[in-house]
């Protein structure tokens, strides 16, 4: 059989040592949706960046229409009819759509070889009537929703002439409404003859869309199936390579005392944009209330102005009764404040440092490690360490070795373990599960319901949505910087209705939404 | 003990040591090169050039008192680096503690033995509190701590000279020089005849003190812990302000004393013609040290070396004493270059890598 596209042998060594592929043979033929499917580093962004260019193979050699290739750069990948939409995007916001769409390819007045914005906006409109793919030609890209940035990366890639479309997690920024427009279009775009390569790790939209799927664990390449033949058991054992289990336990709790009383928070950006706009919620004991929303609603600015590393324009914070307003987050973590940072490299751990440095930076100073004379009490330190590593199954050869030198899922481990023996009784989570594997994460999973068992307060801010409505027991909704809805129980809603007001389509009226502030109970 | 036994058997500081020696023999070929090319008598050059401490005595002790200044500058540098921060500041504190002490040598009567102590913790105090003022411009103002620093360090210059001109000024001699110091304030010699002076214990003391405070106190964790990640530092909840605050106050403390030791144990009256800049010969003995308080005393005699033997050859022969600057320019090139370390580093792993997956490969086929 012949194939648009192939691989033999590939093989990928980056320079800190990581063997992101290995020996792969990946296949895709013409006309089809192929999905690529795998956790968190088992090599499939990789695969692509070196059939985009990005990145240059060590070993082994890739085929377009059984013709070898070499791919140097984006510039070659676009010629040779591939094109590619990254996870972020990568557009201009100041220009307008049509702008950016024709950015390096611009069409020019044939007199004075200006730039021709007329032309610009036209053809932009017709590709866009073309693939049905609806974008404002000229708006500007600042002002465009997700998904219609998202549309016009695959005009973009369209415009320059790709037949091979290689789309990485664009479902990841989308609500489940827009994820099935994404999904007609992607199939109309196959019957017009593009190929199209769609990476994902969530195995109802591969069985959704694709036509085949290859799956890839460790840097192999595992297995390539017809999606009609296999079904999502199978897939999902080969992707972890043994039997995951899904199900969270979750005992009944009453939720009790009032932990984390938040009212009406404002918040401007140094950018004059108001990220969030009266925020006000309160947050109990034995509850995790989890926080749902695209990314950018004002999520991130909320957690950073309740943990300190941010300042609110106006409104206040009680902790445990204490008032935590605009506080130092070494304050607000001896009001029993604990917080899983979002970002674990820059924020969450410091790189350089040991992993014992990391999981005590919060407690150094205590009397238990650390006389009054200020000398530090280095074997009670050590045995601390030690207990978090083996109670927190940190994977490492010694709690002296680098932070640096961890994979993610044992990094966020050192984070964990040391927010959850932080003596805190308030915790605020971020992206708890963000780019770990799917081990780590079952294992994140159940400690946080333990948390929740313990009678802490857990406030969950996560982008993966299934991962906030599994683990939470009520819900808020965040939509540009406000809380437009509020659901006391959370397996009492459905995905698609969470939908509705991610997108700002429905609001709740202001009575549902005082529910929230627990006031009256 | 077993940090040293770590520290052998962790390849990669093992690597980064490897580049200091390298750089350092590296840079002792290059200068022996270089006497080929310039002098006329390369072998006589050359031995004294190597050999200087061996073949005086005077040469022996001049290089342990080589030493002790850049000893304390290398301390307050590896606190900045800790920090990871670049401030130069501590050549103003050094040059500031000399004219503090100077002032207190001069103008005090106090018993020996309390004299110079008082007249160094007063420059320290001075030194620390100079040293404090790049960390307020940039945190107040951002202001980059190594450009501000180093504009500084003329005003505190200028400013120390005019003290010394308009306020303690010996007018009979003709040189530019302080009125001689009070007998109470000289520190006591080592060794009969020479000039080392107990300076050189208080150096000593004084590696220890910042060894123990980097790695035993919870200050040092914290100075430590901030240079590894600042904003991890702040999330975590340490005084990040005020850590900066206190190391940047310590290495100038630390520059203070050093300038004070200087006076008090080498000379009778403040004479120098211009800024010795300790500070930095500093910059390299803490970065030969790879910013670890423990190892400033190796860098330090290493530099000390180079120094004396320059000084020696180019006393002898036809090879001038600036040549040395070409060789701390070299070393800091090598050493600044962490692409070497890293070159090995990466090629080491993809080894590993290969050879591991290697072995896995035929085991899963």
């Amino acid at each position: 059989m012949n194939y648009l596209i192939r691989t033999e042998k590939l093989s990928k060594i980056y320079p800190n040592g990581t063997f992101a592929n290995k020996s792969i043979d990946f296949q895709v033929a013409e006309g089809e949706i192929h999905g690529l499917v795998g956790e968190n580093g088992a090599g499939k962004t990789t695969l692509m960046k070196m059939l985009y260019g990005e990145e240059q193979p060590s070993a082994g050699r890739i085929l377009i229409d059984e013709k070898p290739v070499t791919i140097a750069s984006e510039f070659e990948a676009i010629k040779a009819g591939i094109g590619m939409v990254h996870q972020h995007f990568m557009l201009v916001p100041s220009l307008s759509a049509a702008e950016n769409l024709v950015l390096g390819k611009e069409p020019k007045r044939t007199r004075s070889r200006t730039f021709d914005m007329q032309e610009a906006v036209r053809i932009t409109e017709e590709l866009s009537a073309r693939y049905n793919l609806p974008v404002y030609a000229r708006a500007r890209v600042a002002d465009l929703s997700v998904s219609m940035r998202q549309k016009l990366e695959i005009l973009k890639a369209l415009y320059r002439g790709a037949r091979i479309l290689i789309l990485d997690e664009p479902t990841a920024v989308l609500t489940p409404q827009e994820t099935e427009e994404l999904f007609a279009e992607l199939k109309a775009l196959r019957q017009r003859g593009k190929t199209i390569i769609f990476i994902s790790h969530k195995l109802k939209e591969i069985f959704n869309l694709c036509d085949r799927v290859t799956v890839m664990r460790d840097g192999r390449l595992i297995a390539t199936h017809q999606v009609a033949d296999v079904d999502i058991h199978q897939i999902s054992n080969e992707m972890v390579g043994r039997e995951v289990q899904f199900e969270i336990s979750r005992p009944p709790l009453q939720a009790k005392s009032p932990a984390l009383v938040v009212r009406d928070i404002s918040f401007v950006d140094d950018f004059g944009i108001a990220k969030l706009k009266h925020v006000s919620f309160t947050l109990r004991h034995n509850e995790i209330l989890g926080v749902v929303g695209v990314d950018g609603n004002g999520q991130t600015e909320l957690v950073e102005i309740l943990t300190g590393t941010e300042k609110p324009l106006s409104g206040s914070v009680m902790a445990n009764g204490k008032e935590i307003t605009g506080r130092s987050p070494g304050f607000i973590r001896r009001c029993g404040v604990a917080h899983i940072a979002e970002d674990r490299i820059t924020v969450g751990t410091a790189l350089p440092a040991t992993i014992s440095q990391n999981l005590l930076a919060d407690r150094y100073w205590r009397a238990q490690f650390c006389a009054p004379t200020g000398f530090l009490k280095m074997p009670a330190m050590a045995a601390e360490a030690d207990r978090l590593v083996k109670d927190y199954d940190i994977r490492c050869n010694s709690p002296n070795q680098p932070v640096a030198s961890l994979s993610g899922g044992n990094m966020q481990k050192v984070v964990v373990a040391r927010e959850f023996t932080a003596e805190a009784s308030i915790l605020v989570i971020a992206q708890p599960t963000r780019g770990v594997d799917i081990g780590a994460i079952e294992y994140i999973h159940a400690r946080i319901m333990d948390m929740r068992s313990a009678g802490k307060a857990i406030l969950l801010v996560s982008s993966d949505l299934q991962e906030v409505m599994a683990l939470s027991d009520s819900l808020i909704v965040m939509h540009e910087g406000e809380i437009v809805a509020y659901f006391p129980d959370a397996s009492a809603v459905t995905d698609k209705e969470l939908g509705l007001y991610m997108l700002g389509i429905r609001r709740q009226s202001d009575d549902e939404l005082r529910k929230v502030l627990h006031e009256h109970d | 003990m077993n940090t040293i036994k770590r520290f052998f058997t962790d390849r990669d500081s093992l690597a980064s040591l490897l580049v200091t020696v390298f750089a350092g023999l590296f840079s002792l070929l290059a200068g022996i090169v270089l006497i080929f090319i310039v002098s006329k008598n390369p072998i006589q050059s050359t031995r004294n050039f190597l050999l200087a401490p061996f073949l005086r005595s005077y040469n022996f002790y001049y290089l342990l008192i080589v030493m002790v200044p850049i000893t304390f500058t290398g301390l307050a540098l590896c606190i900045i680096y800790q920090l990871r921060y670049m401030s130069m500041i501590v050549d103003a504190s050094f040059y500031t503690g000399a004219v503090v002490a100077t002032a207190i040598g001069t103008q005090l009567n106090l018993p020996p033995g309390i004299h110079p102590a008082v007249a160094m913790l007063a420059a320290g105090a001075v030194g620390g509190l100079i040293g404090l003022l790049p960390a307020i411009l940039r945190i107040k103002w951002r202001a980059n701590e190594l450009v501000s620093s180093l504009m500084l360090n003329y005003v505190f210059y200028f400013f120390g000279s005019f003290i010394i001109l308009y306020f303690l000024r010996d007018r009979s001699q003709t040189i530019l020089s302080s009125v001689p110091f009070k007998e109470s304030f000289r520190l006591p010699r080592l060794v009969e005849n020479t000039q080392l002076h107990a300076g050189f214990i208080i150096a000593a003391v004084f590696v220890v003190l910042v060894s123990l405070f980097l790695f035993r106190t919870r200050w040092g964790y914290e100075i430590r812990l901030t240079g590894a990640n600042q904003k991890f530092a702040y999330y975590a909840g340490l005084p990040v302000t005020s850590i900066i605050l206190y190391a940047h106050f310590i290495s100038g403390f630390l520059g203070g004393v050093g300038g004070a030791v200087e006076m008090a144990g080498l000379y009778r009256a403040f004479i120098w013609q211009m800024n010795p800049s300790y500070a930095w010969d500093g910059v390299i003995v803490a970065m030969l040290a790879r910013k670890n308080p423990r190892f400033v005393p190796i860098s330090a005699l290493f530099f000390a070396y180079l120094r004396v033997g320059a000084d020696f050859m180019s006393r002898r022969g036809d090879v001038a004493f600036e040549f040395i600057t070409l060789l701390q320019g070299l070393i800091i090139l090598i050493l600044a270059s962490d692409r070497i370390v890293n070159y090995f580093k990466e090629r080491r792993l993809k080894r590993q890598v290969l050879s591991r997956t290697g072995a896995s490969e035929g085991g899963s086929r």
